[in-house]
Order: C-alpha cells, then sequence, then structure tokens
C-alpha cells in the first residue's frame, strides 16, 4: 500500500474501521468521516446529508441510488466509498444550476414522468450521464441507458418522452412530446 | 437498509503487494464489487479483509494486438463494450458483455469479476435471516443441498455471461500468485461443482484475459444467446455460445460451443465440432447438435423458469444461434429484448 | 349562507370545461419540483440528533409457539441502547377491527417466517443489525399450513382462534335473486376454474418509519403510510396514550399501491421505543422485509359459472373464490367480500351468488394492492367471458356492449352505478386496434384480446364504523393573500397534493403556487381517511372544493357589500376578484381577502364529505358500494411463438372512464402506470413461497423476496400503448371527476389471456401467464387435449347457508330476507345511529349531492 493511499484510507488519530477524507461532491469538498465498509450511498446520505440519493434494494437490483463516478453511472450501493475518493461524485442535487431546474428535471416535472418521485434522482442521473455524451438519443438507446433502473409508477413510456424533450432543450430544440402525452390520444370516430 | 458488515479494505496499486495480501488469512479479492459486495451484504461470503484490485494501474487494459486481444482483469464491463476493436473482432463476446446486468453495473463490474463470478442459487443469494430459515445449504454452512437433496454435489449455476463465450472462443487466463505465474485456457478454470467452481486457488489473482486473433470475426463465426425474464438485470436462466471456423467453401473446419447457466461451469457440448467439421451446416446438422445440448444441459431449479422448460429452450436456442451463424433467417419469435451492443 | 354557485358544475357560471382554468389542463404537479430535485423528505431522509437505529428480529420457523429469546448475546454488544419484546406491547392491533389479531411484536406464537419477535435500538443500524443476528430464539415447532387446500385439511393447530372455522378465517355467501332460476333460463352455462397468483406491491420506497417523544406519554411517528389516521389509531391501542397525544406525520410515499395501507409493526415499535428510551427511534426496512409486511394480492381460486342466453345476455351467475390470506386478518375480511362485489358493475347480471373463504396460512399476510380483491374475479370474468362469446359465435366485443349496465341504476347486489362510459371506452380500443378487421383473422400466433373493469371511486364506508366525514379540509386565508389548506390525505406519487391545491385555485381563482399545503399530519389535518380505495381526488375533492367554495361565498359577500354589486355577479379568476359584467372593477385576490378579514375577522372555512348512503342493507352490504364507479377496457395485440410459447405483446390499446381529468398529464400517469402494474401480474409478478421436503425440514420460506428475482417489468419489458380518456363528468365527483389510479390495471390480466387464445387457441386461466404455461397448453393442443393450462378442481368448501337479498328487479328492499341478526333498527353506536348520519349528511352537504 502507497503512502499517499494509507493517508487517504486512514489518517491520524483516525480509529480502525474507519475512514477520514474529503469527497468530491457536485464540484464541492465534502470532508467526511465513516465507517470503511460503508457504501457510497451510505456515505452521501448520512455524512453529507445528501438524502436525495435513494435506494430500494441495497444489492444492486433497481437502480434508484445511481450516481455518476467520472461521470459514468453507477450504483452507490455498490460502490465502496474508497474507491471514489479523489473522484468526481455527482448527485441529483447538483443538476440544478443555482435554483434553475436542469432541462431533465423540468421534462420530469411537467411530463409526469417522476410520480412518487423515488426512483427519480437514480434515473436523472443516469439520462444525466446519457446526454452528457449523446445530445440526440433515439428511444432504443435511453431504453438501453435506463434499463437497470426500476420504475413502479409510471410505465416507463413518459420517462423515455421526458428524456428525450430535455435533449430537445439542451439542444435549442424546440421539440416537445406528443400532445397525446397532454390530453390523451384522440379517441377514435 | 442492508448493509455490509464490518471489514478491513486494501487498495494496493501493485499486483506483487496484492498477492502478498491475498496469501494472509481470511481474505478476498475484489474488482468491482457488483458480486461479492451483494454476497457480503448477505452475508453468504465473509471475509475480514477485502483486496481491491482497482488501484493497480496495469490490470486496467484492454491491448488489441496482432496475434491477441489482451483485456486486463479490472477492465470494465463498459469498456469491453466500448472498445471498437473488440467489438469488432469478437462481436459475440460484446453482445455477451453487453446482455450483463444493467448499464451501471457494467461501469463497475469488471471482466476478471465476471469470469469469476460465485456461482447461484435460489437457496443460497439469500439472507443469512433467510438461510437459517432453511438450515442453510450445502453451498454455505449447510448439509444438504435443497435443489436435489439426495444429491451428494452442490448445484449451483454458473452465472457468468461471459464464460461460455470465451471458452467457445479459445481464450486464455492468467492467473497470479504470490508464489508464481500460470496460464490455463479458460475452459479449464471451470469445475462443475457448485461450491469448487474455479480450477483457482484463493491466493491467485486472475490478471489478464487473452483471446487469440484465430478467434476473431475474419477467422471464425461466433453467437451468443441468453435466455432470461427481462430484457435487463437479470443473469442468464440459460445461454448458448458457439465459435465456427470454416474455410473458403462454407466447410466447417471447427466448432466450439458452450452452454451457460445449466450447469454449475460452462457445459462443453464437444458434439459440435464431431458433427459439423468437414460439412457446411444444415437444417439437419443443427437439429442433431441442439438435441445433443438437450442432452448435455443440466438445469435444476434454482433459478427463475421452470427447469424442464429451459432444457427445452437450450434445443431452441442451439438452433437459433447455429442459424444465426450460418445465416439462415430465424425460425421463431425472438423476445422483446434482442440482445444488442448500444 | 348564500351560495355563489350552487347549480351542478356544467351549469355553473365559470365552471363549464371551457372556463375552467386550473381544472382540465396538465398543469406541472406541484410536488414535481421537490421530486427532481431530491428535495421531497421520504420518511428514511429524516435525522434526529441522538436518534437510535432500530432492527427487527423475525422469525426463522413458519409457525411456532416461542420458548425463549435469549438477548443476552446482543446486548453484550457495544453501541446497544435498548430492546423491545412482546410483551411491552400486550394490545393487539389491525386495521380492521373484526381482525385485530396483530401484535407489535409476536407474544407466544410466530405465525410465519419473517414475523417479528423482538426489537433492538442500538446508536447505528450497523449494530443493530449485528445484535439482531446474535440474539437466539428457541422454538417449538407447530404444523404448517402453506395453502387453502391445507387450511381445509388442517382445522389443527389454529393460527387464530378467533376464525370462522378451523384455520378459514372468513366465510362468505350472498345470494341475489333467484340464481337457479335464472340457470334454467340460460341456453348456455359455462363453469371454469380460474387461479390468480399473489404479488407484491413492490413500492421502490422500502417501508420507514422514525418517531420522537416528546414528553413520557406524548410522540410523533413520521411514517411512509398511506393512512395516518388508521396508525393514529392503531398506535393510541397499542401504546395505550389517548390519541390526542400521539401525532402521526405521514411522509410523502415513494410508492404505496395498497402496501403503506396497514398500521405496521414497525410504526408501533419506533413509537414505543421512542418512549422508553426518551429519544429518537428510526427504522428503515430492507427490501427482504418489505416482503414479509407484504399485504399484497391475495392468490385467489375460483369457481365461476355463468348462463347466458344465445344472443349473449346473462341470466345469473355463482361465483365461489377462496383467498389464501397468509397469516393475519389485515384487510382480508373486507378483501374476501371484494373478490365477489363489484361483479355487477360492469354487465347487467340479474342473479347473482357469491362465496368466498379467505384461509389462514402460515405465509407473510396478504392485504390490498391495486385493485384490493377485484382483478382475481374480474380475470376469471372476463376470460369466461370470451369463452362464451367465442362458444355463441359472438364477437367478444359486442357480447360486452350486449350486457352493459346503465348509468343511474342499481345492480342485483345493491350497488348504485352513477356515470357508466364504458360503451366510449370499448369503442375507443375497439377502433383504435382496428379489431373488427383484425380479432379471429389475424395469422397463426398473433392475437387480438380484450376486456373490461370497473372500480370504485373510493370505499363507501370507512374502515371502522362511523358517522364522521370521511375526508376534511380547512382552508385559513389572511390579508398576504396566502391559502393554507389543511387536510389529511397523503402523496404515495398518484397526485393527491396537485388535486387538492388545484380544486381550491380553481374556486379561488388562484394560482397553485398562491396555496401551502399541510397535509397528512394527525395533529394539524382534518382527518382524511387515506390514500386507499381510489378515494381521495373524489372525497378530498370534494371536501376541498366544499371549504373554498365557503371561503369563496365569505370573501364574495364582503366585497359585494364594498362594491355594492350582486354577490351572484363576482368572478374570481387569474388572481382577481370583479363583477362578471364589469371586468375592470377589478381587486386583487388579497385585496379581496383584506376586505373579507376587515368585515368579518380571521377567516377560515372547512369542507367534509361523506359518501352517499349505499342502498343495501344486509350484512356485508358494506364493502363495494361506492360514490360512483370508474370504468376500462383494454385491448392487448400479443405474438406467441408455438415453439416455446413465449410471447410478446406489441401494443396495448386503453380507455378509461375517468369521469373527468383533473388533470390528464397525471391521469394519464396513473393508466399507463395501471398498465404497467397489470402487466407485470399478468406477465411475472409472483409472491411465491418454498416448502422444503417435508421429511428434511419444516421451513415454508418466500421463494425470492428481492428485487432482483420478483420479476418486475423494466424499460425493456413495455409494450407501447394508447391511452384513451373518456369523460362522463359524473355528478357526484368534484366537478365530475372519478378514480384512475387503480381500475384501468384490472382489464390488463384477462386481455391478455384472451389475446393468447385469439393467437394460438390456448386458454389459460390462471396468471402469470409464464410461457411455460403457454407451452404446455400448445402441446395439449397438438395431442389433441383440452388447450388450456389452469386449475384442475376446486376446493372443497362448505360456505354455509347463503344470506338471501332480493333483487331490486324483484322488489326488494335491500335487507336479506333470512338474516336472524338483521334487526339493528334503533342500534346507537358512540357515533350515533345510521339516522343521524342521514340527517348529519343533509345539513353538510352542499358539496355531496346524492343522499338516498
Amino acid at each position: 500500500m502507497s503512502a499517499e493511499k494509507r493517508q487517504k484510507s486512514s489518517g491520524n488519530g483516525v480509529p480502525d474501521g474507519m475512514t477520514a477524507s474529503v469527497l468530491n461532491v457536485n464540484g464541492e469538498a465534502y470532508p467526511v468521516v465513516f465507517p470503511t465498509h460503508h457504501t457510497l450511498l451510505e456515505v452521501l446520505r448520512e455524512e453529507c446529508n445528501l438524502t436525495g440519493t435513494k435506494h430500494g434494494c441495497e444489492l444492486g437490483e433497481c437502480g434508484a441510488c445511481a450516481v455518476l463516478v467520472d461521470g459514468q453511472p453507477v450504483l452507490s450501493c455498490l460502490q465502496i466509498t474508497t474507491d471514489v475518493i479523489g473522484k468526481s461524485i455527482e448527485t441529483v442535487e447538483g443538476l440544478q444550476v443555482d435554483n434553475d431546474l436542469h432541462p431533465l428535471q423540468e421534462a420530469f416535472a411537467d411530463l409526469g414522468a417522476a410520480q412518487c418521485g423515488y426512483c427519480t434522482p437514480g434515473i436523472l442521473m443516469v439520462a444525466e450521464a446519457l446526454l452528457q455524451q449523446d445530445a440526440e438519443p433515439d428511444d432504443d438507446q435511453i431504453t438501453e441507458a435506463l434499463s437497470g433502473n426500476i420504475c413502479r409508477c409510471t410505465g416507463y413510456k413518459r420517462i423515455i418522452e421526458a428524456v428525450k424533450w430535455a435533449a430537445a432543450k439542451k439542444r435549442g430544440d424546440d421539440w416537445r412530446p406528443a400532445d397525446e402525452l397532454f390530453s390523451g390520444h384522440e379517441i377514435p370516430q | 437498509m442492508l448493509r455490509l458488515p464490518p471489514i478491513r479494505i486494501e487498495a494496493p496499486d501493485t499486483l506483487q503487494d496484492a498477492a502478498q495480501l491475498l496469501s494472509n488469512g481470511n481474505t478476498r479479492l475484489v474488482a468491482g464489487g457488483t458480486d461479492l459486495w451483494p454476497n457480503m451484504k448477505r452475508r453468504h461470503q465473509q471475509a475480514d479483509t477485502v483486496v481491491s484490485l482497482m488501484s493497480i494501474p496495469e490490470l486496467d487494459v484492454i491491448d488489441n494486438g496482432k496475434t491477441n486481444t489482451r483485456i486486463g482483469a479490472t477492465a470494465t464491463l463498459a469498456d469491453v463494450i466500448r472498445d471498437d476493436e473488440v467489438r469488432r473482432r469478437f462481436p459475440a463476446f460484446a453482445k455477451a458483455v453487453a446482455s450483463i446486468s444493467s448499464p451501471p453495473l457494467r461501469n463497475m463490474g469488471t471482466i476478471g469479476g465476471n469470469l469469476c463470478v460465485d456461482t447461484r442459487c435460489t437457496y443460497y443469494n439469500q439472507t443469512e435471516e433467510w438461510r437459517r430459515s432453511i438450515d442453510y445449504c450445502l453451498k454455505e454452512e449447510g448439509q444438504i443441498c435443497w435443489v436435489a437433496t439426495k444429491s451428494p454435489r452442490c448445484w449451483a449455476h454458473t452465472a457468468s455471461d461471459s464464460a461460455p463465450i470465451l471458452c467457445a472462443l479459445d481464450a486464455r487466463v492468467t492467473l497470479v500468485s504470490s508464489t508464481g505465474e500460470r496460464e490455463l485456457p479458460l475452459k479449464d478454470m471451470y469445475v462443475d461443482d457448485g461450491i469448487d467452481y474455479l480450477a483457482k486457488r484463493a491466493d491467485e489473482i486472475l490478471t489478464e484475459l487473452t483471446i487469440p486473433a484465430a478467434s476473431d470475426d475474419s477467422q471464425c463465426r461466433s453467437a451468443f444467446w441468453k435466455l432470461r425474464r427481462r430484457g435487463s438485470i437479470d443473469f442468464s436462466t440459460m445461454s448458448v455460445a458457439v465459435a465456427v471456423w470454416t474455410d473458403d467453401s462454407d466447410v466447417v473446419t471447427r466448432a466450439t460451443m458452450y452452454l451457460g447457466a445449466v450447469g454449475a461451469a460452462p457445459m462443453p457440448v464437444a458434439e459440435v465440432d464431431a458433427v459439423l467439421v468437414g460439412n457446411k451446416i444444415s437444417k439437419d446438422r443443427i437439429a442433431e447438435i441442439a438435441h445433443v445440448a438437450h442432452q448435455i444441459a443440466r438445469p435444476m431449479d434454482n433459478t427463475d423458469f421452470t427447469a424442464s422448460w429451459r432444457g427445452k429452450m437450450t434445443e431452441q436456442y442451439v438452433t437459433a444461434a447455429l442459424r444465426e451463424i450460418a445465416g439462415m433467417p430465424p425460425l421463431h419469435m425472438q423476445p422483446r429484448h434482442r440482445l444488442r451492443v448500444i | 349562507m348564500v351560495k355563489v354557485y350552487s347549480v351542478p358544475p356544467d351549469e355553473r357560471p365559470g365552471e363549464t370545461a371551457s372556463e375552467l382554468r386550473i381544472v382540465g389542463k396538465p398543469f406541472r404537479r406541484v410536488d414535481g419540483r421537490a421530486k427532481v430535485t431530491g428535495q421531497t423528505r421520504f420518511a428514511d431522509d429524516l435525522q434526529f440528533p441522538r436518534m437510535v437505529h432500530i432492527k427487527l428480529v423475525r422469525s426463522t420457523v413458519a409457525h411456532a409457539r416461542i420458548r425463549n429469546i435469549d438477548l443476552s448475546a446482543a446486548l453484550a454488544m457495544d453501541g446497544i441502547v435498548g430492546t423491545l419484546v412482546g410483551e411491552e406491547l400486550p394490545n393487539s392491533f389491525g386495521i380492521m377491527p373484526v381482525s385485530e389479531d396483530e401484535y407489535a411484536l409476536a407474544i407466544d406464537t410466530v405465525r410465519f417466517v419473517g414475523d417479528p419477535l423482538a426489537a433492538i435500538a442500538a446508536v447505528s443500524e450497523d449494530i443493530a443489525h449485528a445484535a439482531a443476528l446474535a440474539v437466539i430464539v428457541e422454538y417449538e415447532p407447530l404444523a404448517t399450513i402453506a395453502s387453502v387446500a391445507e387450511a381445509l385439511t388442517t382445522p389443527e393447530p389454529q393460527i387464530h382462534e378467533y376464525a370462522d372455522e378451523g384455520n378459514i378465517h372468513k366465510k362468505v355467501s350472498l345470494k341475489f335473486g333467484d340464481v337457479e332460476g335464472g340457470f334454467e333460463e340460460a341456453d348456455l352455462i359455462l363453469e371454469d376454474d380460474f387461479f390468480y397468483e399473489g404479488s407484491n406491491h413492490l413500492a421502490l420506497e422500502q417501508h420507514s418509519s422514525l418517531a420522537v417523544a416528546e414528553d413520557d406519554d406524548r410522540v410523533t411517528v413520521y411514517s411512509s403510510t398511506q393512512c395516518p389516521h388508521y396508525v393514529h389509531r392503531a398506535l393510541s391501542k397499542t401504546l395505550d396514550i389517548p390519541a390526542s397525544r400521539i401525532r402521526v406525520i405521514a411522509c410523502s410515499n415513494g410508492g404505496g399501491f395498497g402496501g403503506k395501507s396497514d398500521p405496521f409493526n414497525h410504526e408501533i415499535i419506533v413509537a414505543k421505543m421512542a418512549l422508553k428510551l426518551g429519544r429518537p427511534a428510526k427504522i428503515t426496512l430492507t427490501r427482504e422485509e418489505v416482503f414479509y409486511c407484504h399485504r399484497g394480492r391475495h392468490p385467489v381460486q375460483m369457481h365461476l359459472k355463468t348462463g347466458f342466453r344465445k344472443d349473449g345476455t346473462m341470466t345469473s351467475q355463482h361465483l365461489q373464490t377462496t383467498l389464501d390470506g397468509g397469516a393475519f386478518g389485515s384487510y382480508g375480511v373486507a378483501s374476501t367480500f371484494y373478490t365477489g362485489a363489484l361483479q355487477t358493475t360492469t354487465y347487467k347480471l340479474p342473479h347473482y351468488w357469491f362465496e368466498g373463504a379467505r384461509a389462514f396460512t402460515n405465509k407473510p399476510p396478504c392485504g390490498p394492492k391495486r385493485g384490493h380483491g377485484t382483478p382475481q374475479p374480474r380475470f376469471a370474468y372476463e376470460v369466461q367471458l370470451d369463452k362464451a362469446a367465442h362458444e355463441l359465435g359472438i364477437d367478444p366485443a359486442d357480447l360486452r356492449l350486449r350486457n352493459l349496465v346503465e348509468a343511474d341504476t342499481i345492480t342485483a347486489n345493491w350497488l348504485q352505478i352513477g356515470t357508466i362510459g364504458l360503451k366510449e371506452c370499448i369503442d375507443a380500443v375497439v377502433k383504435g386496434s382496428g379489431w373488427k378487421e383484425h380479432y379471429g383473422r389475424l395469422p397463426e400466433g398473433r392475437g387480438l384480446g380484450i376486456a373490461c373493469s370497473a372500480y370504485m371511486t373510493g370505499a363507501g364506508l370507512p374502515i371502522y364504523w362511523n358517522h364522521m366525514p370521511q375526508s376534511g379540509v380547512q382552508i385559513k386565508l389572511d390579508r398576504s393573500g396566502n391559502v393554507a389548506v389543511f387536510c389529511g390525505e397523503t402523496e404515495l406519487g398518484q397526485g393527491s397534493d396537485s388535486i387538492l391545491t388545484a380544486v381550491v385555485a380553481e374556486v379561488l381563482g388562484i394560482g397553485l403556487k398562491d396555496i401551502r399545503l399541510c397535509v397528512g399530519d394527525t395533529d394539524l389535518t382534518p382527518v382524511d381517511l387515506g390514500s386507499y380505495s381510489s378515494r381521495v381526488t373524489l372525497m378530498v375533492g370534494q371536501a376541498a372544493k366544499q371549504a373554498a367554495e365557503k371561503a369563496r361565498d365569505k370573501i364574495a359577500e364582503a366585497v359585494s357589500e364594498h362594491m355594492e354589486v350582486a354577490m351572484e355577479s363576482l368572478v374570481f379568476a387569474d388572481g382577481q376578484v370583479f363583477p362578471a359584467h364589469e371586468p375592470k372593477q377589478r381587486i386583487g385576490f388579497n385585496e379581496a381577502v383584506v376586505i373579507a378579514e376587515s368585515r368579518f375577522g380571521t377567516l377560515g372555512t372547512t369542507g367534509s364529505y361523506i359518501p352517499p348512503r349505499a342502498p343495501g342493507r344486509f350484512r356485508g352490504s358494506g364493502v363495494g358500494p361506492s360514490p360512483t364507479y370508474s370504468y376500462s377496457a383494454a385491448v392487448l395485440a400479443v405474438r406467441v411463438d408455438p415453439e416455446t410459447g413465449v410471447y410478446d405483446i406489441d401494443r396495448v390499446w386503453i380507455a378509461h372512464d375517468i369521469g373527468r381529468a383533473l388533470n390528464p398529464v397525471l391521469a394519464l400517469g396513473q393508466i399507463e402506470g395501471s398498465v404497467y402494474m397489470g402487466l407485470g401480474e399478468a406477465m411475472m409478478e409472483e409472491q411465491a413461497f418454498r416448502r422444503l421436503p417435508k421429511r428434511l425440514s419444516s421451513a415454508l420460506v418466500h421463494k425470492m423476496p428481492s428485487m432482483l428475482e420478483y420479476k418486475s417489468l423494466g424499460f425493456h419489458d413495455m409494450p407501447e400503448m394508447t391511452c384513451y380518456l373518456i369523460e362522463t363528468d359524473d355528478v357526484r365527483g368534484p366537478y365530475g371527476a372519478k378514480e384512475a389510479g387503480q381500475g384501468p390495471l384490472l382489464p390488463i390480466m384477462p386481455a391478455l389471456s384472451n389475446a393468447i387464445f385469439d393467437a394460438v387457441g390456448v386458454r389459460v386461466d390462471q396468471v402469470p401467464i409464464h410461457p411455460e404455461l403457454v407451452l404446455k397448453g400448445l402441446q395439449a393442443k397438438r395431442q389433441g387435449r383440452e388447450a388450456r393450462v389452469g386449475p384442475e378442481k376446486f376446493p372443497d368448501i362448505n360456505y354455509g347457508e347463503p344470506l338471501i337479498v332480493h333483487t331490486p328487479g324483484q322488489g326488494g328492499d335491500g335487507r336479506a330476507a333470512n338474516d336472524p341478526k338483521a334487526s339493528r333498527k334503533g342500534v346507537r353506536s358512540a357515533s350515533g345511529t345510521m339516522k343521524d348520519r342521514d340527517e348529519a349528511l343533509k345539513e353538510h352537504s352542499s358539496a355531496t349531492l346524492t343522499t338516498d
């Protein structure tokens, strides 16, 4: 083990089994002391008080706890925290700029893509990573990118449309989801 | 919240340090953690110290050389799929990797981890409390394999999607310990036993995977089919990986086939070679192989779907995979969630 | 008090559909911003200083007497703060007054694997869990029961002594009309057996509760609950503390679907632990524990016999059901009735006999899940209709259209039907899917299936007998122009906060952002019974409308005096108040409130909602009535692979009679979510159990209590959906609204089974429809056997003497003809007689337009 590593994971006076470090979350430095076996999920929620990141299984099976590490979606429930020291961590709290909603947040709120809102933070983060990579993803790409996230409320359709809407907003394109998503399909005569 | 037990985590930055740490006491290896952490949270795998390989730079490489492709153990599954050359050379391998779990877990899980992934069983992948209520099972603490109560062995099934196709493509792996290094064909790393499912010793580290260029798409045609309930997240309940080498006139010169999730190890269908070599792939020969594969598959009641149906589906999926290789149109409806590399 | 507007919606100035400003528009949900920013505070997001973390020790055996609980190893650990065992919480509880059979912690007996028996509080959850694992429990095992059939053959030992008979918790037999005579008139009688597997809600948020002690007998409980009022009652009973000293705050729920509508052990335990230790106590369940709380869909077996005339009309029906209830009562008595109650609400059934029985088994308790008790018989009914259509040579859509119940009629089992848009629903999905061109004509392997359903818009009666409002709203207004709305409702994601806000904003002509909500807080908000039975839009909506109209009237009265214009001429719109004929005379809403506050003093109004009294007067008539019913029709297009049984659903067309969509985006979201959950149940979701070989083990365990192995459709697995909103403006609902959260789930399962029949000629009489089952049916067909999969025989069960009730068509009066216990005239409960209730209703009922 390198000297640098040792300092990261068990610095001066930190008891065995604990880690003291600084996490870079949403571009801000969070000094944290946590039990070394606590995952990023636990440290974000319990040490950083960033409770926007949710959990639905803690076993990597539902996607609710997804956050970005160096721009890539990972499941924070299976992300050992010591592995992300020094990396850039992004959570739902970092999406909005000051008090302005991110286009994804706007689209999700307006299209009913968030119902109970519990899977939403995870889905927003995975979608954000996708939009960073691809300014105009199609339905298949969105479906695949989000396929690790379970939503029990919406039936997914609005989420896919909201991601496309947000992508359009980001591009400055005035595309918006079909009218039927706002008023129902036209009743056939 | 389900949490990990207290553990010591070591993150050495050299392989030598890792090998040294691994030779001590109750120690386990971790790479992406997508297998070990759930298992430890449920308490059916335990360790005082976990040695992470993620700080060892030389393990995180993908090198598409002239004679082979080398992939370091900690290259993530996402890295593998994103590598254009890997996708070009070994499309069925890329497809298999793209079918593993879900995208965020592929950003975390590594190829080495997937090759060594613990065997699975619905009597085993349960919490400590749940396992207490069945008095545990043969794989962990108990006396009986609940899948086959009279059986002296454990019937947990192999859960790796990369293993069958890599076995079919003649991949080799390098194992390093504090006492030395060895290389062996990947297929020889697997043992058909749910408990001792790897020939890799506990003190050995799988460092590298090598796929020969002779298995690439210009030399051989390969296919991977996977049966699972949903289009993502789910493990295989059965999979078929096949590679076929042909001469210029489409006559088969060599063929390999492995079945996943229907045994404790990837199950070789050796007959594929005997049936196909010297011939072109035909409907009759496909039917013959499919029939044999069905006999070889040993699906047990240890995962999703009924075992007997998984057996029948082996025949269908072997047929589908071979038809794909032969360029024949699919016989049957493909599931909505066709395997694709996106 | 003069009513400014007191005529039905469409005749009111300012309330015709075109003039509504908020209602009917796709506005952003009021909690939308909080939900997309991570600001919504779910129960597990709360932390308090000195908080302890609780872990429950749960039984690892399915049925046993507890011989000893050895906590010593746990107590020896560092960081343990306190423990609880069953004796410390000796009072039983349960959602239904007739089945208060639960204890916060098992006292003598554990009844299923997962039944909690001790609680450990520690400074961290890590330590609490380690300690819980170190608790040693000695059990004396008892015989276990895994199914209804076993419950019937194993009357002893009884899981609960209060059961109707042996291990049969509840038996019901209700006979409406001349059932046998009806069958004699039939040209075709079909008898079929069906099975519907149990399923879990799988709300993404795992249950969480946190309690803060404020005195030695005063406590606040924050919880992920759909029904804070019922939790409040259970806490008072189990803690032995007056309800006035207990405050329950329902946090936003991360999904409920019925799974958070019981009072739960863990809610009582956090409160007790907080009171015992004098410090905040919190518990958050793991996913596995959520499967043990369960209260999900009952596994139900059904035997359905229906008589048809050649023209497809129905003459009589006899339905028998058995419910596998699990280890406790929960809502089970209601669930039992619900497996029969709504059978009459879609199609005319002149005579109807329902027999139902619920068994106790050593599994987690079943209860209410989206559609509560009705998706199972609906599946049976709609599949059987498809069979009848096939036998009679009538198009299945036409068969349904020929039998439709009519609006404003009373069914054979005494349910009052409101508006019914089922014809329009069927027309929409038939046209949308190209049914007439394609049904029965698609190539082998492809098929279409149709099914319909109805659901309640709120249960007519509360869970416990009382005549008080089922929903209450208070409004506080002051000179700031801000309007504070107080209501006991809880937001699960269904959009109740938005509906409440929209109704008040619409009436007062102000913006959504001018309203501050305070909801789901038993100290601060008037009682609303909770977010269950699809009751919130209608009941909360009506109470809110009434309270807002009272506020508007008050302001209008003061403003009319001030402006010297007629009160009736005043319009409230766009944050302004003005005379209709002279819009330029407008004043701001806040100015109007100042005028009213100056005139009347501090302003506040209330609204109450009590549903109309149902016409049924027989024992059991309390389950099924609703102010009005929603209707749905769905068509599914499926492709089936004949070699494997694998099938794929290409598209779902669904039409839903919602009365009026108060917010179409939210309404569509409820319909799409219902389709999603229906598809899950139709295709794969199963709360399944394993029983180990009896010679080796007595284990009876949940097969796969995880998100991975409990299969819930993901992004890749959803077909295309086409949703039609059908509006029938029901006068019983606010602005004409009915429910949308549950009804659209119901037609999905039978429509899939029917579509598979159209595709490959195989009848699947059970759900979920695994590909294995389809293949089994295909193989049977090829071998010349009956191309059907489903249960082979119905349990031999004696439901007892039926209660005979004459139908409205027979000139009945809603009472049973043969009930010795029926004479309850003049019986006075603490909350008064039915007569008192009716009078109270009349007095309060500007919002509730129909009483009988």
